[in-house]
């Protein structure tokens, strides 16, 4: 057994029931922002007759199943979770996913667009927009009309992004998956409006009001198990336009030039291995990680290559139905 | 670094960060005022902006920009595409920011009048309010209705920051000429503190660090009253204990507990608590979390309930102090603010969802409008977007609550609309008009079933709608007919004989319409009562109203039937000689014409009447009469 699932193995033993309660009290803002999330995560179950749990292996989600195994408590979470696999993530991540579900007994639904697969969609020759657009966007729609989702969960926080900062915990979705910003439902207390016609969805983001650094704090005080990608570690790279890429497997595709040395390198975010950059970095512990971070001077999105484009980008792509 | 020393440094900088919890806020004031500024100040001067963001800014500011050379802040803010060329900020946005002492999710929203759903949105969560003015401008119309709002919201502690003092030469006079203008419109409100400070958002004087050039100002910076003003939680926590119930945890057969948010007070395993609609009364067992089952919980936990006996309790009850009980009731008074473009009609029937308590409702009576800047009562019929107005309102269900002034959380509801599914309104409880407890239906020995059985037949409402001319009278007439013919017990309701006699108080407007239906309703309902088949032929061109006619009978004893002909169909016929008057503008709001008609969705039957003749017609609906076996 390699570490990563020995840790997830003990990790999932905290939700048996008679299990030793943990003693750590937790900072008064994450004890509030836990209870919020808790919260949305329940009207959910209570109100919704197909909902699912997008689960993208990343810390952000990975602290919203972590949510979602105490929300439900002592029962499992009652809705299952959805991978959208676009076949070019991290090997490491795969591996996490896999020991998580199992360990904490998670129905884990892995999907895959079959048409995307065989046209053999590659973000090295295809480039990373129409790679992500078929095999995240496209995906992800198969997927939610497959299972005839009413809800989905997903792990998007309002200081991500300046589109997202306007939009709703629960945010509409019409037949088409589409997101009208004009037109969201104004939303008060804490009282949601689950109010749909058939074909129609809500996307639920439990994790709106959350910043990167709760989601650090939140998973050193909770001791929550990540991918280990993110703590530093002696890894393949090439360096291509000022980005650093990981030689993850063999169908990495090098550039005139290029050979792979190792460097000691951690991700901040993690995706498709030929789309996201690494940083250098000596952060070995959580403690590490949380430390670069709170001296950190660049936002994290600034790792991910699709992002780069027009400010008003993702307020696009949102449109189209991309979380 | 050691390891330990990392640790510790780490420790310290969180620790630190969490020491008082979350302060939601929210601004108020408009893009003139320096909002945007000032919050994207806040974010500036707490450390948050990483230099990608700060790059950002840099090129948006040369774009967009307002500030010259210098950096916009505001900029920062103001998120959707187009909304940043237009230069205003039409939604709420949230912004978040940390400081030693405590974490802050700001809520931002525009400042004009007709924004006021935004605003009341962001100030439905908030502790505080900071409602900016303009040294040089002082208190105006807008500052009156942000107060105004902010209180109605629940809202309780208010920060009058008066910013760019740096245009009045840091006046100390000025300041305090405003303070005093301010404290007569807001001293006497509901507000537990009220806080002046002066401020200068673009250079940053007052807000994290004291100002030079206003060393005569002696209360604190904003971030000293933000980082130490107490909770909305805090004061949810002196309440008593209600705990509303979300979902029940029902793992496996040796555990049933219930799971929610504790919206007041507290519980502690042994305390005593009652079912509010029920009265059904329990110990409590465990308060249960998936970190270890806990001594007590408070305002804010989410936790789950174990209960020491089987009792009944669902998504939608309430757990309660037996001392201190909510209302139950089913007629209440309530602010409401109306938040979309089609106006609410008193009788018109909505949806009301109060945490998870949902039911059908109506507003009886609109007492009187509140303008929204004087908050002074007017007279109205109906609300449009973004008025304010005090109404009664009728549940078909009992709904538990607390008044809005002494607990958010229970005494706040928002209203759906039926079809659109649109969130229409916002609701703050005053009072109970009556217990639902105290009103029993008398029990009659002779009731519905036992006359429809003398009759031999069962009784149904057969509501014919569509537009003038398309036949509904002419089928009704025929199908009554028919039914007389056949032996059964009947009776017609139309514009004949109810617009001279019982509503002849009733003319032809939104309003009137629904009120026209709503009786019409009433009356249909009793003779079903009295185990009549009715047919009623109104053009009743809103869905909301036939629905309430729906709901006020049994499930299958409404019929609606759709008489659907072509509009200029209708004006070829003309039977009234209507359409020729609508045309010639001697009658207003004429439906079909200058007023809408809103088709049935699922009508039990669909009358095509262009090609379909009156006697085939009639004979359909016999038919499903006989098929649906309200007649043999």
């Amino acid at each position: 057994m390699t570490d990563i699932q020995t840790r997830i193995r003990t990790y999932a033993q905290r939700f048996q029931s008679g299990a030793q309660p943990r003693a750590r009290e937790l900072s008064p803002h994450l004890k509030a922002l836990e209870a919020e999330a808790i919260h949305i995560m329940r009207e959910v179950a209570a109100e919704f007759e197909r909902p699912v749990m997008l689960y993208s292996i990343g810390k952000d989600s990975t602290v919203m199943l972590h949510l979602a195994m105490k929300a439900f408590f002592p029962s499992r979470p009652p809705f299952p979770f959805l991978h959208i696999d676009s076949l070019w993530e991290f090997q490491a991540m795969g591996e996490f996913r896999d020991a998580l579900s199992e360990a904490l007994g998670l129905d884990m639904i892995v999907w895959v667009n079959e048409e995307g697969k065989q046209r053999e969609i590659n973000p090295f020759t295809d480039g990373s927009a129409l790679h992500t657009q078929v095999m995240r966007t496209e995906g992800l729609l198969q997927a939610l009309n497959d299972g005839r989702y009413d809800a989905a969960f997903g792990g998007g926080r309002r200081d991500e992004e300046k589109s997202r900062a306007k939009e709703r915990v629960f945010s509409f979705r019409n037949a088409a998956h589409a997101w009208d910003p004009r037109n969201q439902r104004p939303e008060l207390w804490r009282t949601y409006n689950t109010r749909i016609r058939k074909g129609e969805s809500i996307r639920v983001f439990p994790l709106s009001n959350w910043t990167e650094v709760d989601i650090w704090q939140y998973i050193l005080e909770e001791d929550i198990p990540i991918v280990p990608l993110y703590f530093a570690g002696e890894r393949p790279v090439v360096e291509r336009d000022g980005t650093l890429i990981m030689v993850d497997d063999e169908r990495m595709v090098f550039e005139d030039g290029e050979t792979p040395e190792m460097r000691k390198i951690r991700f901040r975010t993690l995706g498709c291995y030929p789309l996201t950059g690494a940083v250098e970095s000596e952060a070995e512990t959580l403690d590490d990680i949380v430390l670069e971070m709170l001296t950190a001077r660049t936002s994290e999105r600034a790792g991910r290559l699709i992002d780069f484009d027009e400010a008003g980008s993702m307020e696009k792509k949102k449109r189209e139905g991309y979380f | 670094m050691a390891d330990d020393a990392i640790r510790a440094e780490v420790a310290e900088r969180l620790t630190r960060a969490g020491e008082n919890g979350v302060l939601r806020v929210i601004t108020c004031g408009s893009v003139d005022d320096g909002k945007s500024t000032l919050i994207g100040r806040l974010l500036y001067d707490s450390k948050l902006l990483f230099e990608d963001q700060i790059k950002v800014l840099e090129r948006d500011s040369r774009k967009h920009g307002t500030a010259g050379e210098e950096i916009d802040f505001a900029l920062l803010l103001d998120g959707l595409e187009a909304e940043r060329e237009q230069g205003i900020t039409i939604d709420v946005a949230y912004r978040f920011f940390n400081t030693e002492k405590r974490k802050f999710i700001v809520a931002d929203t525009p400042g004009h009048e007709q924004y006021t759903r935004n605003m009341a949105t962001g100030a439905s969560t908030a502790d505080l309010a900071i409602i900016l003015v303009d040294a040089r401008k002082g208190v105006l119309t807008q500052t009156k209705r942000h107060t105004y709002i902010a209180n109605m919201m629940g809202i309780r502690h208010a920060v009058l920051a008066v910013n760019k003092m740096d245009l009045v030469e840091h006046s100390r006079a000025r300041f305090h000429e405003i303070v005093s203008e301010y404290l007569t419109i807001a001293e006497d409100l509901g507000f537990a503190t009220i806080t002046p400070i002066p401020i200068s958002a673009r250079y940053g004087d007052n807000i994290f660090s004291r100002s030079d050039a206003m060393k005569w100002h002696d209360g604190p910076t904003l971030m000293e009253h933000l980082e130490r003003v107490d909770t909305n939680t805090e004061k949810e926590a002196a309440y008593a204990f209600r705990f509303p119930v979300q979902w029940v945890n029902r793992p496996n057969l040796d555990f049933r507990g219930f799971s929610g948010t504790v919206a007041s007070g507290a519980v502690a395993p042994g305390d005593d608590v009652v079912v509010a609609h029920s009265g059904k009364a329990a110990k409590i067992s465990r308060v249960v979390t998936a970190d270890g089952d806990l001594e007590t919980a408070s305002a804010g936990d989410a936790v789950t309930l174990v209960l020491d006996r089987e009792i009944d309790i669902a998504r939608g009850d309430m757990l309660a102090d037996p001392q201190q009980r909510p209302e139950v009731s089913d007629q209440f008074a309530a602010e409401i603010l109306w938040m979309t473009e089609e106006e609410m009609l008193p009788g018109r029937s909505y949806l009301l969802k109060a945490g998870g308590q949902v039911s059908p409702v109506s507003v009886t009576t609109l007492k009187h409008k509140l303008n929204v800047n004087s908050f002074e009562k007017e007279p109205g019929k109906s609300l449009k977007l973004n008025e304010i107005g005090v109404c009664t309102l009728s549940t078909s269900r009992p709904i538990a609550f607390d008044p809005y002034k002494d607990q958010r959380e229970t005494g706040s509801f928002i209203l759906i609309d039926r079809f659109t599914n649109q969130t229409v309104g916002a609701g703050m409880i005053e009072f109970s008009l009556r217990r639902a407890s105290n009103i029993h239906t008398h029990a009659m020995d002779v009731d519905k079933a036992r006359r429809a059985d003398m009759k031999g037949q069962k009784p149904a409402v057969l509501w014919f709608t569509g537009l003038s001319g398309a036949g509904k009278s002419t089928i009704a007439n025929l199908v009554e007919r028919k039914l007389a013919e056949a032996g059964r017990h009947t009776y017609s309701l139309d514009g004949d004989n109810v617009r001279h006699g019982l509503n002849k108080d009733l003319g032809f407007t939104d309003v009137d319409r629904v009120e026209n239906i709503r009786r019409i309703g009433e009356v249909a309902k009793l003779f079903v009562d009295a185990g009549l088949i009715v047919t009623c032929s109104f053009i009743s061109p809103f869905r909301s109203e036939r629905q309430m006619v729906r709901e006020l009978v049994d499930e299958a004893e409404f019929i609606e039937i759709f008489v659907d002909a072509p509009l200029e169909v209708c004006m070829q016929r003309d039977p009234k000689g209507l359409y020729k008057k609508a045309q010639a503008g001697e009658i207003k709001n004429f439906t079909g014409f200058d007023s809408p008609y809103e088709a049935p969705e699922s009508a039990e039957i669909h009358l095509k009447t262009g090609d379909l003749s009156a006697e085939d017609a009639a004979e359909r609906v016999i038919e499903t009469l006989i098929e649906r076996g309200f007649i043999g």
